[in-house]
């Protein structure tokens, strides 16, 4: 009862401590040791933005340097592109109401039931990733074509191998919490996730723009 | 314990971050349509798509990061937001550097290079 009233007279509006989904008054437990976490997960998000950014430019400057080989008119294919991004999009949307399940609720079958839809939906768009480069394979993109291929392949590809990487981490989560429930440390996974998860949705933003309604336009 | 017991402050303050995760949704799914749609049915010159497309980019990476990663321009997140403006910074200068000294060096000597 006790720690009801103190979750209740706790200030709601409390100062936001780290990006991501803050976790408030309610988890206190484990709180100063996930600022730093946070924080330092944060410090790495960006420095893999410096990374995927750089990657943008090579292949911009490869653009022209197909060698005679298929171009992005010959090997994009629009909707491929565009059902990805919706299910990339959809999967940020739906792990946000995971947080909210995290931070609002107790019970784990609304949190547990969001993640496996958020997986779903992570390991569909990696599935219909690969599928897209078969068939590039298929039509002679291979990445030993052209400098413009070995830019796609270095670039595009590295984002499906995030996105896969944040799949099975979040697998791994779902054991953490069928084994230890909702403690501090699986609290912590959850937030930092959801920042990963966040983070290759805007990466993917710069790649269906630049990359793909670019090519094709 | 199926749920949580909410105080009415928490209810309110669950039901403003529904919200924002809501219109974040929206807009960014708005944010997609509208290029995508130009691309694939309208008949636009070519600078005029690059344009759009890159405006609804920029406006769309403006609204995940305001809306799912909570970055804000409130005083305490403050140190997150200069993170990613210094990011930004060093991006654009590496970015830029390359594409200048790559363009101009197949201006001058592969023009074959040029898109």
């Amino acid at each position: 009862m006790s720690a009801l009233t103190a979750r209740q007279t706790a200030a709601t509006d409390a100062p936001a401590r780290h990006p991501g989904i803050n976790l408030g008054h309610a988890h206190r437990e484990g709180e100063e040791s996930r600022e730093e976490m946070v924080f330092g997960f944060w410090v790495f998000m960006m420095s893999d933005m410096i990374l995927f950014g750089l990657l943008f430019a090579t292949y911009v400057t490869m653009l022209g340097g197909t060698a005679g080989g298929p171009g992005p008119k010959e090997l994009f294919d629009m909707r491929g592109a565009f059902f990805e991004t919706m299910l990339l999009l959809v999967s940020s949307f739906t792990f946000g109401m995971a947080s909210l399940a995290l931070k609002y609720r107790d019970d784990r079958r609304a949190l547990v039931g969001w993640l496996l839809i958020t997986l779903l939906l992570g390991l569909g768009f990696v599935a219909h990733e690969l599928y897209d480069f078969h068939k590039m394979f298929e039509a002679g993109g291979v990445p030993s074509r052209s400098g413009f291929l070995s830019a796609f392949f270095s670039l595009v590809p590295l984002h499906g191998l995030h996105v896969s990487v944040a799949c099975v981490w979040l697998i791994a989560l779902l054991g953490q919490l069928a084994v230890h429930g909702l403690d501090a440390q699986t609290k912590n996974g959850l937030i930092r996730l959801a920042i990963l998860w966040h983070f290759l949705d805007i990466v993917w933003i710069g790649i269906f723009s630049l990359v793909y309604l670019g090519g094709l336009a | 314990m199926s749920r949580r017991m909410l105080s009415n402050a928490e209810a309110q303050e669950r039901a403003s971050e529904q919200r924002n995760y809501l219109w974040g949704f929206a807009l960014a799914l708005i944010l997609t349509l509208i290029p995508f749609g130009v691309a694939a049915y309208a008949d636009w010159q070519p600078l005029h798509l690059y344009l759009l497309i890159g405006a609804c980019a920029l406006v769309q990476v403006v609204v995940h990061f305001r809306c799912f990663l909570h970055i804000t321009l409130s005083r305490n997140k403050r140190e997150d937001l200069q993170l990613i403006l210094f990011t930004v910074l060093i991006l654009s200068i590496m970015v830029g550097g390359t594409l200048w000294i790559l363009f101009n060096l197949y201006y001058r000597m592969m023009p074959d290079m040029l898109p």
